[in-house]
């Protein structure tokens, strides 16, 4: 027997997850049609490894595996780790990466629904702290076939040949550019202005993955997935802060459009700061923290030591969550003041 | 008219059309066919004390005569719902989930069905606490579901004036339709107990909102109203969204006014009355007739959906054979899918709070899917009309930090089930509510009771060792004075007996001032005030004596445990939506 309410909407977990699976799929698509299939074999490989990982943990925690196999989330973290690393890194960099994300950053911290970092993050910035070599190996638009591609991934192509056939992401372009030993004479015009991986706005191909994302992340919010609040307030910070900076100085900040499409920027505006486990909750909570991801991502990308700053912005948020869910608590019906116990 | 919007709300299958397709049936007719009926009266239907039985086994009572008398003012009476023969004032099971019983009057109807003489009560010659004395003693409470005893809610606000009367007939929970067939068959009616209202409350307006899903309610509202000619009212479609029916929601939607947790809503200017309850009213104030009866929703998994003018008192197999459940039928809930409870069995009766028996099948209701962690989706936020947190007030309540959930309002939870409906998690988020709330209410008993206990122990002592001290000095004096005595005779042989009884007396006092005297310096007494409370603290850290118990004992403390949290359910409501 089971109390009131006795109706129940026909939603679940799983549900929620294979709609944001599903929403990676433009994204997905404009991937492979710029480079190749490699992400399509990187995205298996995650999946695979997540989902022996999440079944070695639930054993472990003698926890029930058909319900929590199923239900979608270790393949959404899969998911967002192949999309977040380069396609061309080596087969176990993934493997290992995923492995951490699903048994340390989600286990260890007790599960879905209980850790406090995002977990496809964490696995990141493991990585490109300890392997920042494999870290670099991004497909340049000449296509590559996917023979090449799988060689690459399994180690079985000579390492030499593989300067000719990765290429340095827009950001990275941008970044190497600039901080190169004649910096001073290089401006992010002159930078951007002879690079083959730049296009219209940003990054060729990559300016169009972002389109795909973006648009698969504006399906989620009308499906209810996500709410506004996190990627707009993440996209208008980045948007506002890059535009504020090349207004006052064009030569050294790279331009608003060249952040929000060069690099994760719409990834992680839709899919990695709106994991509702690791965000904040409240409104006014959703807006500080999406802003407070853009803001340090932008300030790694124009001064840190990495190009992309987006998996150490949202864990540094991510520490700040608690606090700021717990100043931003909404007005409760028939009160006065925020948080106040008093009536009135 | 501006109408205002609430946050949150669900909008769930309605499922009200299949109750709506034939008019208002009498269930059920007294007698037939020579069989007997027996009507189960609860003396205890409302909000308050339990009122005390006047009638007992063989008196013969009429229909509307009262038989029980409200105790006290917070308390209502009740009535005979038929003519007939008291067989039994005995315990009964309750409508109520823990299937526990109360005292209930059992009445073999005769079938003759005879009223006691019903006058017309009229209120403008009567105080205002006449009027409500008047409507205690009709046992006329909210039949929203909450069944607050309806005279303590007629008394203006500050100023002596009301500026908005509230009639609530949103009656928002999918499958109830009580509310819409009663305005659509009997809105005049409505309409003149709505004039009472506004007359005892010296209303400035009286707004009736009814959800816009009810065309034929609203035309026949509007129609009585103009009928009426009555220019300080106005019948408001209100937007279909549950729970627009709760009052606070409906308060909100009407005027604006956000009442607040706790507090009265006349000191906001408002007060809200469900349309079932003006009818009651009218019944009591223009017919003489006390609250025998209500309109009941019969839904969900029968064959003939329907509404029943039932006579309180009416067991439900008697009340369900016309409506004919089905043969998968699994549960018998009372009220609606969001808020009702689940009854015990179908031998227990038609109360005042029955709006609905909604008859429940595993097609209809299947069993939640498991529950998975929370994700913190924000979902059951978005769902909240109170504009709460649920998922932290349900993580405080899983992890029992009681005094966290407290800080994120858990008490301004109506449980109106919006969180648990849109979880994508399964979570039964209000049964963890229910939980705390308990709990809380457990330890705050408990609390008071510790320490009234540790007072009187207190007190106990400090008597004990006053008590203890004036023997010592009766004793002393009384030891002294013969001393004294027995000296003087020696010493003064001739001297007379007068003499020496002041000598005495004199003794007396002089010793027992050393005595006495210390109990007014503060040293001795604060010392055993300090041991007293030393004592009591000690008392109060060592371990209960609920610890090591035989299961007989334990059955014993959760049967309690329950009978306490139906006393506390009933005393602390969490106003349902059709109130």
């Amino acid at each position: 027997m089971n109390n009131s309410p006795y109706l129940r909407q026909a939603t679940s977990v799983q549900s929620v997850m294979l709609r944001v699976l599903f929403a990676l799929l433009p994204g997905i698509a404009a991937y492979v049609w710029f480079f190749g299939a490699a992400i399509v074999l990187q995205i298996v490989l995650a999946s695979l490894t997540a989902l022996a990982a999440e079944a070695l943990v639930l054993h472990l925690r003698g926890k029930p595996l058909a319900i929590f196999l199923t239900d979608g989330s270790a393949l959404v973290t899969a998911w967002l780790i192949a999309l977040s690393f380069p396609p061309l890194a080596p087969w176990w960099l993934v493997v290992l990466a995923t492995m951490i994300a699903i048994i340390v950053a989600k286990h260890l911290y007790g599960g879905l629904g209980q850790n406090p970092f995002n977990p496809a993050m964490v696995a990141f910035a493991l990585m490109i702290v300890a392997y920042p070599q494999f870290m670099s190996r991004w497909p340049g638009t000449d296509a590559i076939d996917f023979a090449t591609q799988w060689q690459i991934i399994f180690g079985l192509h000579a390492n030499q040949a593989l300067d000719a056939l990765t290429m340095a992401t827009p950001l990275d372009a941008l970044r190497t550019a600039l901080h190169s030993t004649n910096a001073t004479t290089v401006t992010v015009a002159s930078a951007l202005a002879h690079n083959p991986a730049i296009g219209l706005m940003a990054g060729r191909g990559w300016e169009w993955i972002a389109a795909g994302h973006l648009i698969g992340g504006l399906w989620l919010v009308q499906q209810r997935i996500i709410t506004w609040h996190l990627p707009t307030a993440f996209l208008a910070t980045l948007f506002l802060l890059a535009g504020l900076a090349s207004t006052i100085n064009p030569s050294e900040f790279a331009g608003p459009l060249f952040h929000l499409f060069g690099g994760g920027a719409m990834l992680a505006a839709f899919f990695i700061v709106t994991d509702p486990v690791s965000a904040a909750t409240t409104p006014y909570g959703k807006l500080i923290f999406a802003a407070g991801v853009a803001l340090l991502t932008w300030i790694i990308r124009s001064f840190g030591a990495y190009p992309d700053g987006i998996a150490f912005a949202v864990l540094l948020m991510n520490i700040a969550v608690p606090l700021i869910d717990m100043a931003t608590q909404p007005r409760v019906f028939g009160h006065k003041k925020n948080g106040s116990n008093h009536h009135g | 008219m501006q109408l205002f919007d609430f946050n949150g709300g669900v909008t769930p299958e309605y499922h009200k059309e299949a109750s709506t397709q034939s008019p208002i049936a009498v269930s059920p007719a007294p007698s037939r066919n020579g069989l007997k009926n027996f009507l189960v009266i609860p003396l205890h239907q409302s909000i308050g004390g339990t009122p005390r039985p006047l009638v007992s086994a063989g008196d013969r009572v009429l229909k509307g005569q009262r038989i029980g008398a409200a105790d006290g003012d917070m308390s209502s009476a009740v009535h005979a719902s038929t003519s007939g023969q008291v067989v039994a004032v005995e315990m009964r099971r309750m409508p109520h989930p823990s299937g526990l019983s109360a005292l209930c009057v059992v009445i073999e109807a005769d079938g003759r069905d005879e009223w006691i003489a019903r006058q017309p009560f009229d209120y403008h010659q009567h105080t205002a606490a006449e009027t409500r004395d008047y409507l205690r003693d009709a046992g006329v409470v909210g039949l929203g579901g909450a069944v607050f005893p309806t005279h303590l809610k007629i008394s203006p606000g500050k100023g002596g004036k009301l500026d908005t009367l509230i009639i609530n007939g949103a009656e928002c929970e999918p499958f109830i339709t009580c509310d819409d067939l009663l305005m659509r068959e009997r809105a005049e009616a409505i309409i003149q107990g709505v004039v009472i209202l506004r007359d005892l409350l010296a209303a400035g307006r009286a707004l009736i909102g009814i959800e816009d899903n009810k065309p034929q309610a609203l035309a026949a509202m509007t129609a009585a109203v103009q009928a009426g000619g009555h220019q300080d009212m106005a019948v408001v479609a209100v937007p279909t969204r549950y729970p627009a029916g709760g009052a606070k929601q409906l308060i909100r939607v009407l005027t604006g006014i956000e009442v607040p947790h706790g507090k009265r809503s006349t000191d906001y200017g408002v007060q809200c009355f469900n349309v079932g309850t003006a009818y009651a009213i009218h019944e009591a104030i223009n017919l003489g007739q006390p609250l025998i009866s209500r309109i009941v929703t019969v839904a969900g998994n029968v064959a003939a959906p329907r509404n029943y003018a039932a006579l309180i008192g009416t067991p439900l197999h008697t009340l369900l054979a016309n409506s004919q459940p089905l043969p998968d039928t699994d549960r018998l809930i009372m009220g609606g899918p969001m808020m009702g409870i689940t009854l015990p069995g179908d031998e227990v009766p038609v109360v005042k709070a029955t709006n609905c028996i909604l008859v429940g099948s595993p097609r209809l209701f299947p069993p939640p899917p498991p529950e998975m962690p929370c994700i913190r989706c924000g979902e059951c936020a978005k769902a909240c009309p109170a504009d709460l947190q649920p998922f932290e007030l349900y993580w405080f309540s899983r992890a029992k930090i009681f005094g966290k959930a407290q800080e994120y309002h858990l008490f301004d939870c109506i449980e109106c089930g919006c969180c648990a409906y849109v979880c994508p998690s399964h979570i039964p988020l209000v049964d963890y509510y229910r939980f705390a709330k308990s709990e809380i209410w457990a330890n705050e008993s408990e609390k008071a009771a510790a320490d009234q206990a540790r007072e009187q122990y207190e007190f106990r002592q400090l008597r004990e060792a006053r008590e203890a001290q004036e023997k010592a000095a009766r004793l002393a004096a009384r030891t002294a004075a013969g001393r004294a005595a027995a000296t003087n005779a020696l010493a003064m042989a001739p001297v007379t007996a007068p003499a020496a009884t002041s000598a005495a007396a004199s003794a007396v006092t002089s010793a027992a001032t050393p005595v006495t005297e210390p109990a007014q310096t503060p040293s001795p007494q604060a010392a055993l005030i300090a041991a007293a409370l030393e004592r009591a603290r000690a008392q109060q850290v060592q371990p209960a004596n609920t610890t090591n118990l035989t299961p007989e004992q334990q059955a014993e403390i959760a049967a309690i445990e329950a009978r306490r949290a139906q006393i506390r359910t009933q005393a602390h409501p969490h106003l349902p939506p059709d109130d």
